[in-house]
C-alpha cells in the first residue's frame, strides 16, 4: 500500500516537473510583460521536435537537448522583438488572437515538416529501462525527469532570488514603470526573458516527451495546462508555479489511478473551483495581491 | 465576395456599427449580403451545401460578435455552445422528436441555459482568469462528449440523425435547398434580433461596459447582470448555429467541442471586424474562400494562412477587413499632409 502510495507520489512528481519547466518561462512572461501567451505550448513543441530530429539520427541525447533548448530560445528572442512588442500596448484580445495566429503557424508548419503522426525523441538506453529504487523498480526516465526539474528549479531558484538579473526581474515583474524610470533596459530584460523562458519549454518539450506525447496537435493541445499551471500558481510568481505544477502533476495522476474515466474533469474541475475561489491565484506576487 | 462593398458601408470611426437605416447607399449595403445569398441560391445550385455551411457559421461569428464585440467578454470557450447546440439538436431527433423546429428550439434552449448557469458562475471574473474559465469549460465538455459514448458516440461523432420535413413539407433533400433556405431565414431572424439588441439602449449600455466597466457600475448600470443576459443570448444563438449544424449536416463530429473551433470562429469574426455585425459576414465568407483554395495546396496549408491572417490583422488591420476603408482613407490623408501626422 505504501509502496503504491510512493509510486503515486513519483509519477505525480516527475509530471509535475515537466509541467514546471515548460510553464516557468509562461509564469514569467505573463506577470512581466501582461501577455497572455498562448503561443507558449509551440515552443515546448519545436523543442521536442528538434530533439527529436536529432536523436533519430543518432546524436547524443545531451547534445540534442542543447539544440532543443537553443532553437526555440532563438525563436523566442525573435518573436519577441518583432510580432510580441507591438502587443504591449494593445489589450488581451489581440494578445489571445495573435498568440493563436502563432499556434496555427507552428503547428501547420510541423505537421507539413514531420507529418500528421506521433513523433518520438530517442532517449538513451539507461533511462528506458526500471531501476530498483529499494521498495521496488521505478522507470529511470521518470527519476531522470524530477532531477532534472529540481536541478532546473534550483538554479533558477538561486538565479531569481539571489543574482542582480534576478533582483532586476522581480523589481520589473512588481512595477515595470518605476523599473524603466531607474533605468533599467526593460527591453533587453524582456527580450532575454522570453528567449530564456521559451528555451526552458524547449527542454522540456524535449525531456518530457515520454510523458506528454509529440504531436502536431500539442501545442494546443496542452496549453491549457501550462496555462492552468501559471494562472493556479499565480502571474508572475516563480514559487507559485513550482506549487502549482506540483499540485496539478498530483491530481492528474491520481485521477488517472483511481477514476480514470473522470480524471481530464477532475483537473478541470480542480482548476475551475480554485479560480473561482482565488481569482488571483495560489501564491500571487505582492504587488498583485 | 463581398469585400467590395465595405467601403460603401464602412462605419464613421466611432465604431458602433452605427449605420443608419436611412442614406440610400447604406440600404443598398445592407441589401447586398441578402441579395448575394439569395442569388447564391439560384446561381450556385452545386455549391448550397457550401452556402449553408458559410451562411452557419456566419451566424456562430455573429454571436461570438454580441459577447465578445460588444460587451468585451473575451471568451475562447465558445465552441462549448455551439457543440452543445449541435449535441442537443441530434440527440433530440434521435430520442425524442425528429421535427426539426422543436428540435431546434430545444438545442437554443439548452444552450441559453448553459450560458445563463456558467454565466452566472464565471462572469464576475475577468482578463485571464476568466479566459482560463472558459478553456476549462469547454475542455471539459469535450472531455465528456469524448467519453459518454452512450450518448455522443464518443470520437465517432454522432450519427443516425434523422430529421422530419419542416412543417411536415420541406423535405431536408440532396441538394441542400431546404438546408439553404432554412438557414437563410434563421440567419435573418438571428441578425434581426442582434441589430435591435445592439442598438438598443441595453445594447449602448454593454458598449459603455466594454470601455470601462468600473464607471459604468458608478453611474448605477448592473454590469454583471447586463453581461450574463448578452453571453446567455450570445450562447442561445451560437446554439442555434450548432443545432442548423446538426440538422444540414446530420452528424455531430467530436470536433466541435474543441479549442480550435473557438479559434476558426475567433478568427472569423476578428478577419471580418468586431463590432460591425456584417464583419462575421465577410469574416466567415472570405475564411470559407481561403480554406477551400488552400487546402487544395496541401491539407495543412490553410491553418498556416488563417494563423497567418490572424498576426497580420492583430498587427496591421485592427478593424478587420471591414475597416479597410478606413486605413486606406488614413493612408491618403497621411500622404496629403504628412506633417499633421507626427507625434
Amino acid at each position: 500500500m505504501l509502496s503504491f502510495a510512493l509510486t503515486i507520489l513519483l509519477d505525480g512528481i516527475s509530471y509535475g516537473m515537466v509541467l514546471f519547466i515548460i510553464s516557468v518561462g509562461l509564469t514569467v512572461t505573463m506577470g512581466l510583460m501582461r501577455v497572455v501567451n498562448l503561443a507558449h505550448g509551440s515552443f515546448a513543441m519545436i523543442g521536442g521536435y528538434v530533439a527529436g530530429y536529432f536523436t533519430q539520427r543518432g546524436m547524443n541525447f545531451y547534445a540534442a537537448l542543447l539544440f532543443a533548448a537553443l532553437v526555440p530560445g532563438i525563436l523566442g528572442a525573435l518573436a519577441e522583438m518583432t510580432i510580441y512588442r507591438p502587443l504591449y500596448r494593445k489589450g488581451e484580445l489581440a494578445q489571445v488572437l495573435l498568440t493563436i495566429g502563432l499556434v496555427f503557424v507552428a503547428t501547420a508548419a510541423i505537421t507539413e515538416i514531420f507529418g500528421a503522426f506521433p513523433y518520438a525523441v530517442q532517449f538513451p538506453d539507461y533511462l528506458t529501462r526500471p531501476i530498483d529504487i529499494g521498495f521496488r523498480t521505478y522507470p529511470a526516465y521518470r527519476l531522470f525527469l524530477i532531477l532534472v526539474g529540481a536541478i532546473i528549479a534550483a538554479v533558477l531558484w538561486i538565479v531569481i532570488e539571489g543574482s542582480v538579473f534576478g533582483a532586476r526581474l522581480r523589481a520589473a515583474v512588481d512595477n515595470p514603470r518605476m523599473a524603466r524610470a531607474v533605468g533599467m533596459n526593460v527591453n533587453l530584460l524582456f527580450t532575454g526573458t522570453f528567449a530564456i523562458g521559451c528555451a526552458l519549454a524547449g527542454l522540456g518539450g524535449a525531456i518530457g516527451a515520454g510523458v506528454m506525447s509529440l504531436e502536431p496537435s500539442y501545442a494546443l493541445k496542452y496549453v491549457v495546462l501550462f496555462l492552468v499551471v501559471v494562472i493556479v500558481g499565480g502571474e508572475g510568481s516563480f514559487k507559485g508555479s513550482f506549487v502549482a505544477a506540483m499540485a496539478l502533476g498530483l491530481i492528474d495522476t491520481l485521477g488517472k489511478y483511481f477514476f480514470a474515466q473522470a480524471a481530464p474533469y477532475m483537473l478541470y474541475g480542480v482548476v475551475f473551483i480554485l479560480l473561482l475561489w482565488r481569482p488571483q491565484g495560489l501564491l500571487p506576487p505582492k504587488s498583485a495581491a | 465576395m463581398m469585400t467590395t462593398s465595405t467601403p460603401a458601408h464602412t462605419p464613421p470611426a466611432t465604431g458602433l456599427g452605427n449605420l443608419s437605416l436611412g442614406t440610400p447607399l447604406s440600404l443598398v449595403g445592407h441589401a447586398l449580403p441578402w441579395a448575394i445569398a439569395i442569388a447564391f441560391f439560384f446561381v450556385a445550385e452545386g455549391y448550397l451545401s457550401l452556402g449553408t455551411q458559410i451562411m452557419i457559421w456566419i451566424l456562430f461569428a455573429l454571436s461570438l460578435d454580441l459577447a465578445l464585440g460588444y460587451a468585451g467578454i473575451v471568451t475562447l470557450g465558445h465552441a462549448a455552445f455551439f457543440g452543445l447546440g449541435a449535441y442537443a439538436a441530434g440527440i433530440f431527433s434521435i430520442h425524442v422528436s425528429s421535427d426539426p423546429l422543436l428540435g431546434h428550439l430545444f438545442a437554443i434552449g439548452t444552450a441559453a441555459l448553459f450560458g445563463l448557469v456558467t454565466g452566472a458562475m464565471i462572469l464576475h471574473t475577468t482578463g485571464v482568469t476568466f479566459l482560463m474559465l472558459t478553456l476549462a469549460i469547454v475542455s471539459v465538455m469535450f472531455e465528456f462528449g469524448n467519453q459518454a459514448r452512450w450518448l455522443t458516440g464518443g470520437d465517432d461523432g454522432l450519427q443516425g440523425i434523422k430529421i422530419d420535413p419542416i412543417f411536415g413539407i420541406f423535405e431536408f433533400n440532396l441538394f441542400g435547398q431546404t438546408a439553404y433556405v432554412y438557414t437563410g431565414v434563421v440567419l435573418f431572424l438571428w441578425f434581426v434580433i442582434a441589430w435591435r439588441v445592439v442598438h438598443s439602449p441595453f445594447g449602448r449600455s454593454l458598449d459603455g461596459i466594454r470601455q470601462n466597466a468600473r464607471r459604468m457600475r458608478a453611474i448605477g448600470t448592473p454590469v454583471w447582470w447586463r453581461l450574463l443576459a448578452i453571453y446567455t443570448l450570445s450562447g442561445a444563438m451560437a446554439g442555434s448555429a450548432g443545432a442548423l449544424s446538426a440538422h444540414s449536416t446530420r452528424f455531430v463530429g467530436l470536433s466541435v467541442l474543441s479549442l480550435l473551433t473557438s479559434g476558426i470562429v475567433t478568427v472569423m469574426l476578428i478577419l471580418g471586424g468586431t463590432r460591425r455585425l456584417y464583419g462575421a459576414f465577410i469574416g466567415a465568407a472570405i475564411y470559407y474562400l481561403v480554406q477551400d483554395s488552400t487546402a487544395k495546396i496541401s491539407p495543412y496549408f490553410w491553418e498556416f494562412i488563417v494563423g497567418g491572417m490572424l498576426i497580420a490583422t492583430v498587427l496591421f488591420l485592427e478593424g478587420g477587413l471591414m475597416d479597410l476603408g478606413r486605413v486606406f482613407r488614413n493612408l491618403v490623408d497621411r500622404v496629403r499632409k504628412p506633417k499633421a501626422d507626427a507625434p
